[in-house]
């Protein structure tokens, strides 16, 4: 690209900035596609069919690791999906799901 | 610059590789990550309409934060690296403003229904405000907590245009035996089993003149993911009141006690807002104003600067009183010096902060405290609560000098 081209371009990304601020177009934003998944792991279909629902693998890829967050807190999390997000788990899936998180993450 | 903060670690050679054989650039750097330097730290850097490469948290809902450097950039943030963070994924991506109506009603003698037009007709206001996520800096929190794991970059300083919320109110004429104001957002959950999302002030919170209806975030609409087309400004509380995409006003006559202030965002009742590690508070209250804070926005942890004068600078802030000092140490805490603040731009904006400092050669370990008007002064030892909410420790950078 020669210089001569940019303060064009400029003025033409600064007259469509203009239009949006003036409220004459509806926006239409485009999120970008998820790349984070679930890692392989025991009862990984029924985690997808549970969990992807309402929220990305990376919810819980990132939570913190080690001894302490073993079948306690994965038990202590996929209960508060139930208890207060009101996600509708089966009540057989529940250690399944917990199995996974906890021999997984 | 390298970072040990936010080290760029390139995964493979994709951004060389990419960049040599022509391939499209977004997808070679959508695969470079920082690591923030906590266990398991590692993120992805994303690209969203609307924003610089930021932080990828999680991408459904999306929490991208703020690459620390932005802060070291302007006192203000700019638009496209602030930070973003949601509850619930059904969020709204195609927004009409001519169509869109902000709903007052609850206890009004006049209900109503106001038009961005008409919003914009009134009374403008503006003021520089922080806003930060509650759980900013959790990742940092020992021992660790479930939640969102963010560094220090959940937070933001903007020029915020728009309505008080007072003005509007006054419209409605709120009436007699009104206690909260509730606030809800085009935002909702996928299943409606789920808590729907919103917040409430005290009536008389609501009605100070400072809390906004804002549709402008320096001088620009607000990016999609920071709330287009109004949001609330609360300007020294945390962000969770901030409500994004706002189109619902309602007073009522009680205190509001869905999940996302009975439940959530509650905080120890007690002047630390914090407990014993690992045990739980007796007693609650919701989250409110922030705590005063500080950082060093132009040396990164794990630094290597040379021997002699270094010129550092950094940032403060705090709930709203106000800073009124920031001494800086290059001796790990034993001496402290006092920084010069800079330009103010009111008691809820950045305060920015310089001071030179002399470093012999060795290890080093700067650390910078600020003070509010108010004064409330940083804590040498990080404090700590079950939700990891309101972390301002003493913040510490280690620099190798030679």
């Amino acid at each position: 690209m020669t210089r001569s081209v940019l303060p064009a371009l400029a003025i033409a990304c600064g007259l469509a900035f203009g239009l949006t601020a003036a409220g004459a177009k509806p926006v239409n934003y485009k999120l970008p596609d998820e790349t984070a998944a679930f890692k392989p792991g025991p009862n990984l279909d029924v985690v997808k069919n549970n969990c992807t629902a309402c929220h990305s693998a990376d919810y819980v890829q990132t939570q913190p690791r080690g001894p302490k967050f073993k079948k306690d807190f994965w038990q202590a999390e996929v209960n508060k999906m139930i208890k207060v997000y009101g996600a509708p788990i089966d009540e057989a899936d529940i250690p399944k799901i917990v199995e996974y998180l906890t021999s997984t993450y | 610059m390298l970072d040990r903060r936010e080290m760029m670690k390139r995964v493979g050679a994709g951004l060389a590789v990419g960049a040599m054989s022509g391939l499209n650039p977004l997808k070679a750097l959508a695969r470079d990550t920082v690591t923030l330097p906590f266990d398991n730290g590692e993120r992805p850097l994303v690209k969203y309409p609307q924003k610089r490469l930021m932080i990828g948290q999680t991408s459904r809902p999306p929490q991208l934060e703020t690459p620390f450097s932005v802060f070291n950039e302007s006192v203000i943030t700019p638009n496209d690296a602030f930070f973003v963070r949601y509850h619930l994924a059904d969020i709204p991506l195609n927004i009409d403003p001519d169509t869109f109506t902000l709903e007052v009603k609850g206890k009004v003698d006049h209900p109503l229904k106001l038009s961005l037009k008409d919003l914009k007709k009134m009374k403008a206001k503006e003021i520089v405000a922080v806003t930060q996520c509650s759980g900013n800096s959790r990742g940092f929190s020992n021992p660790r907590v479930a939640g969102g794991q963010s560094g220090n970059g959940a937070m933001g300083n903007a020029r915020w245009r728009g309505v008080p919320l007072k003005t509007v109110l006054e419209q409605a004429g709120v009436q007699s035996g009104a206690k909260q104001v509730v606030f809800g957002g085009m935002d909702g959950p996928v299943s409606d089993k789920t808590p729907d999302f919103a917040k409430a002030l005290d009536i008389d919170h609501a009605r100070d003149g400072e809390v906004m209806l804002a549709y402008l975030m320096n001088g620009r609409d607000l990016p999609v993911l920071n709330g287009f087309p109004l949001r609330l400004v609360v300007p020294g509380y945390y962000g969770t009141y901030w409500v994004k995409h706002l189109n619902e006003i309602t007073v009522i006559d009680s205190v509001y006690d869905n999940f996302w202030m009975k439940t959530a965002y509650r905080i120890p009742d007690n002047a630390c807002a914090c407990v014993e590690p690992g045990t739980a508070p007796k007693a609650t209250v919701p989250i409110n104003r922030f705590n005063v804070r500080s950082f060093i926005t132009n040396v990164a942890d794990g630094a290597k600067l040379k021997a002699g004068g270094k010129l550092l600078k950094g940032i403060a802030f705090d709930g709203g009183t106000g800073i009124k000092e920031v001494a800086v140490s290059s001796d790990g805490g034993k001496t402290w010096k006092n920084a010069r603040l800079g330009r103010d731009y009111g008691k809820y904006s950045f305060r920015e902060w310089k001071v030179p400092v002399k470093l012999s050669a060795g290890t080093h370990e700067l650390k910078v405290r600020a003070t509010s008007n108010g004064g409330q002064v940083q804590p040498a030892e990080a404090s700590w609560n079950p939700a990891g909410y309101m972390r301002n420790v003493i913040e510490t950078v280690h620099v190798t000098v030679a």
